[in-house]
């Protein structure tokens, strides 16, 4: 074949394009998070009383830390799906979710007698905020995959790892809101587990399903 | 013309394909086939391999930028686009040839900044990979990508409707580029 043959043959096929990552994500994010909200009333459902709870710091604290991590994880999954993107910034943010984290932590630690710790850390629902978290992020890091599929990452495992740095992020948010366990310390031990998990997963599956 | 005004007007032509400019889009493709094969040999010579694969990973290169072009973002540089894209591609044949090597980015730039122009090559990587396409899709890519045919002629030739042409070399190319990875 020679080049401008083939020069000429992507040129006759200049009409048919490939939708951009942005738009095959939203369209993808109607589906994702209608199973993942569809798995969550029925498995789980909201915490009674959620509402007169927001007012507990520890409780808005748990949701409002989940929701910024995927706030912050979308735009660096999106430019790692965009050659030569800058994404260093994007990625520094992501040390801001880890280091309230670890004040909530010191908080946490200051204000509750050690006694207490043990309790703390191992809650009332450990083993089961570790299999929900995966659960509710299984449909959204499916659409984020599908959408990345359609971009150009050059890094195919670690843009896999952010997607599932997202979808886990959703998954704890969701969870965030029927979870009774609120210490920092379960939080940051379990919630951290679960996302970790979902990150692995999308790793490994974006190794595998995203090189082009 | 300096490199950065290259580069603009090069986005400037992205911009147009991707709007739907076929002329454009062919006169982009036409004016960096010369830096990518530069790009390449020097590549290919840095991981001691011959250069006479350069024009695969043109090929190869090309074909990713055709099938990723959505992936430009239309305020975005184009430079960095394109030589991660080139680089992602040279390290891909690499690979495939049994090599690993850590290529340095500021060689693609300084490459990608003095371009000369050669003719272009006949090579065998790419047509080897033809023979695998489902029938319907090779007998298109032939026609038009190996004897530079037009949709006219292929429909004609094939007895197929020109949109039928057009989906069946879309895919083709497509199929071609996975065969690749």
């Amino acid at each position: 074949m020679k080049t401008d043959h083939l020069i000429h043959a992507l040129a006759l096929d200049s009409q048919i394009q490939s939708p951009p990552v942005k738009r095959v994500l939203a369209v993808a994010a109607v589906p994702a998070l209608a199973i993942a909200l569809g798995l969550y009333f029925s498995l789980l459902g909201l915490r009674p009383h959620l509402i007169a709870l927001l007012g507990e710091p520890r409780i808005s604290f748990k949701i409002a830390l989940c929701l910024l991590l995927a706030v912050l994880s979308g735009p660096l999954v999106l430019r790692l799906a965009r050659p030569g993107a800058e994404v260093r910034r994007p990625a520094l943010l992501l040390f801001i979710p880890v280091a309230l984290l670890a004040v909530s932590i010191m908080a946490e630690a200051a204000t509750v007698p050690e006694v207490l710790w043990g309790q703390r850390l191992i809650g009332s629902n450990a083993a089961f905020c570790l299999k929900s978290i995966p659960l509710l992020a299984l449909a959204p890091l499916a659409g984020v995959l599908i959408a990345l599929r359609h971009g150009a990452p050059t890094r195919p495992g670690l843009a896999g790892a952010v997607a599932g740095l997202l979808s886990g992020a959703i998954g704890a948010a969701l969870y965030a809101t029927h979870c009774p366990d609120d210490s920092p310390f379960f939080v940051a031990t379990w919630y951290t587990l679960g996302v970790a998990i979902v990150t692995a997963v999308g790793a490994i599956a974006g190794w595998r399903l995203l090189r082009w | 013309m300096r490199a950065s005004d290259r580069e603009k007007e090069w986005a400037s032509l992205m911009r147009a394909a991707i709007a739907g400019n076929a002329a454009a889009y062919q006169n982009l493709l036409t004016q960096l086939t010369p830096v990518l094969r530069k790009a390449a040999r020097r590549g290919l010579a840095q991981a001691g391999m011959a250069d006479t694969d350069a024009e695969d990973v043109v090929q190869e290169t090309l074909l990713a930028i055709h099938l990723k072009r959505q992936s430009f973002e239309p305020e975005a540089p184009f430079g960095p686009w394109l030589w991660t894209i080139a680089r992602h591609k040279l390290v891909d044949a690499l690979r495939r040839r049994g090599r690993r090597i850590n290529l340095p980015i500021d060689d693609f730039v300084e490459v990608l900044a003095n371009e000369d122009f050669e003719p272009s090559m006949i090579v065998a990587d790419v047509d080897r990979h033809l023979d695998g396409l489902p029938a319907g899709q090779r007998n298109v890519v032939k026609i038009i990508a190996v004897d530079g045919g037009s949709i006219d002629e292929a429909a004609t030739k094939l007895t197929m409707t020109k949109g039928a042409v057009r989906v069946a070399l879309h895919r083709g190319l497509a199929s071609l580029a996975a065969k690749l990875r």
